[in-house]
């Protein structure tokens, strides 16, 4: 072990996932928080609702508001006066909050939120897949995926630097695993205060709400005027590439760790098969080609951090060798029988000479388990495919036949 | 005296919505802050890159004025901006007794410092005059049409000013276009009230109600006299002050005035639904004392 091990081995501590996060958001010193309880969410704001109980949050009000439609709502409000702000959902609470995400990004308001990943109803179901953040996908904010406890509190600072940026303006949400990450205890360094103070400075508003200086928020546009809102909420996700990318390495300067910035790779220099997916499924993943690796099977990931803005030449540039390229989605766009992740990576590739064949699996809906037997299954059809082609495009995996 | 509502705007000759929110900053004064749900009013007044607002203004959604309001208020606090910095919400009926009234009751429970001003003109009049828990019985709209079968609206007002005093609200009024002291008053007593205040006015919609566009004060007056609107003010939950309004007027010179009753005076079976509304206006001046 080298010292800089040791010296962060002495910072670790064992916390569950929301706490980490709720520490995460309380050092890069919010102004105003905003919530309605919702499970698996509820120990991240009740973390927060602690922290301002005890006093630790300086310069805060934490607003406990009658529903998810008025926790965004209000931070609206809050954002426009120039305070930063936080929010966390999931689920049903996320998809009720739909009109309000729209708005939001609309009125460029660097809003941060955690989408703690949950199935949409019905059947209700409180566990993990990520119907609900995909769901969003075309609301305008930015989307961060995270693999583990670590990244999902990292991603916080990581998610505030990137949406006030005065190049970028777009609210963000920080997506983190249902109970996977988010009701998990591991070893993590808690955000340290001075490093995140050093990592973010406070926001500074380019507009704001003040009766010094009135101005007007949320002015019709009519079609003389409409377009150009949207397209220059296009290029600020352009924009966002880069700052994500900036972000990361900033990161990683002032703390030591490093996660990628729109994606990250495993494994993938000499790889014939890649697996891209999104969060926590990536361990897994990961423990599942150190297996298979052992065995001379050349498998790698490539890891999603960055669903919107969607990282298309970052994926372009890590697939090109592939022989063949895997999408493990935990989502379905229902009536099209493909994954969000599959859609856009085919599409990515369309208009270029890469012919590679391109598979999706949709894989652990509702919270249903998934183990490394099934990804070895899906690696061992892969193999089938570099032999003797595509015969199933996009499928569901782990269906119970028995039940139909 | 600063104009913080200026002339440009896109409001229809005799509009209540303009009126009213003169009338309100008025009363505010220019250290405010103003939210404004969906309505007339947002659309007619900021057709971008104009805004007829020379306070500062935010308009998000139709239901979340009150939860915007809210975010406002605890933003200024957190920032230390507080001060006297008064937080304002303007909005119609619809958005204020229908879509909005979640985010208001969450708002008013919460106990945030602001004000919250209901123009009612008794329909939704920014998409062409349907019917709202604000429209008062026997009124014709387009989604409650007088017919062959009907009256018009079946049901009478929502008690809104009752519903917010229920959740504790320190200064709850009543107020009409007719007055505009009385409005002006009104307003600036509840936003120097601490905790959330509520003014509900009165106002006659010339394109929704049907009368000419000089009588929107006129027919104002008249539904204060008939005892159809009575102006009071409570605090803390208790009525502390009620405007007389001596030997009331009969409620058939208010309907006379406006197309939407037109059928009560055309259609058999009219004099005893007008009958009907005159039983509203008179047990109004009975509970009141007006």
């Amino acid at each position: 072990m080298t010292s800089k091990e040791k010296l962060e081995m002495e910072k670790m501590v064992v916390v569950e996932g929301s706490y980490a996060v709720a520490h995460a958001v309380k050092v890069c010193r919010p102004n105003v928080i905003s919530a309605y309880p919702i499970t698996p969410q509820t120990h991240i704001v009740e973390g927060l609702s602690q922290f301002m109980a005890d006093g630790e949050i300086p310069n805060c009000e934490y607003i406990n508001v009658e529903s998810e439609f008025s926790a965004l709502s209000a931070l609206v409000g809050s954002s426009a006066v120039g305070a930063r702000c936080y929010s966390a959902t999931t689920s049903q609470g996320l998809e009720l909050m739909h009109e309000v995400l729209f708005n939001v990004s609309g009125m460029r308001l660097p809003i941060v939120m955690t989408v703690v990943n949950r199935a949409v109803s019905a059947p209700i179901n409180i566990w993990n897949d990520q119907q609900d953040s995909i769901s969003q996908r075309d609301t305008g904010w930015i989307q961060l995926y995270a693999e583990n406890l670590q990244e999902a509190a990292d991603m916080i600072a990581q998610a505030y630097k990137i949406a006030e940026d005065k190049e970028v303006l777009l609210p963000a949400m920080v997506c983190m695993d249902g109970f996977i990450l988010s009701h998990v205890y591991e070893p993590v360094i808690l955000l340290e205060q001075e490093l995140t103070d050093k990592y973010l400075p406070p926001y500074e508003p380019l507009y704001k709400l003040d009766p010094k200086k009135p101005m007007t928020f949320g002015a019709l546009a009519d079609p003389n005027y409409y377009t150009e809102f949207r397209y220059l909420q296009q290029k600020a996700m352009e924009n966002a590439l880069k700052k994500i990318e900036s972000a990361a390495n900033e990161f990683y300067e002032i703390f030591g760790r490093y996660y990628g910035g729109l994606i990250d790779e495993y494994q993938t220099e000499d790889a014939d098969i890649i697996l891209m997916a999104m969060g926590s499924i990536a361990g897994t993943i990961k423990d599942t080609i150190d297996n298979l690796r052992q065995n001379g099977v050349k498998v790698g990931l490539l890891k999603v951090r960055a669903f919107r803005p969607f990282p298309a030449e970052a994926i372009r540039k890590t697939i090109k060798d592939a022989k063949v390229v895997v999408v493990l989605d935990k989502n379905i766009s229902l009536g099209l029988n493909e994954g969000a992740l599959f859609t856009e990576t085919k599409s990515c590739l369309y208009n270029t000479k890469n012919r590679v064949p391109v598979v999706g699996y949709m894989i652990g809906h509702g919270g249903r388990d998934i183990r490394m037997c099934t990804i070895e299954k899906i690696i061992s059809e892969a193999q089938e495919i570099m032999k003797s082609g595509i015969k199933i495009e996009s499928q569901f995996t782990d269906v119970r036949e028995e039940l139909i | 005296m600063k104009h913080l509502f200026v002339s440009g705007h896109r409001g229809c000759a005799g509009c209540c919505d303009a009126m009213a929110t003169k009338f309100t900053l008025m009363g505010a004064g220019e250290n405010c802050i103003v939210v404004s749900p969906t309505g007339c009013l947002e659309v007619m007044t900021t057709p971008f890159p104009e805004s007829s607002w020379n306070v500062p203004w935010i308009h998000s959604l139709f239901e979340n004025a009150a939860a915007v309001a809210s975010g406002i208020e605890a933003a200024l606090k957190a920032l230390g901006k507080k001060d006297n910095t008064r937080v304002v919400a303007i909005g119609g009926d619809g958005a204020t007794m229908d879509i909005g009234l979640q985010a208001i009751s969450g708002a008013f429970e919460r106990g945030h410092d602001f004000t919250y001003v209901c123009i009612d003109n008794e329909a939704y009049m920014n998409t062409g005059v349907q019917r709202s828990s604000g429209t008062p019985f026997d009124a014709s709209t387009t989604t409650s049409p007088a017919g062959k079968i009907s009256f018009g609206n079946p049901r009478p007002k929502k008690n809104m000013p009752a519903i917010i005093a229920a959740h504790g609200s320190p200064y709850v009024a009543t107020t009409s276009l007719g007055y505009a002291k009385d409005m002006i008053n009104k307003v600036k007593k509840a936003t120097e009230t601490v905790g959330p205040t509520y003014i509900h006015c009165h106002a006659p919609c010339t394109t929704g109600w049907g009368f000419d566009t000089s009588k929107t004060v006129e027919v104002a007056q008249m539904a204060v006299k008939t005892g159809l609107w009575p102006l009071f003010e409570m605090e803390n939950g208790e009525i502390t002050k009620v405007r007389k309004i001596g030997k009331p007027a009969p409620v058939e010179d208010y309907l006379r005035m406006q197309s939407r009753f037109k059928h009560l005076f055309t259609k058999e079976g009219g004099e005893e639904e007008i009958a009907k509304i005159q039983a509203i206006a008179d047990k109004n001046i009975e509970y009141y004392g007006l």
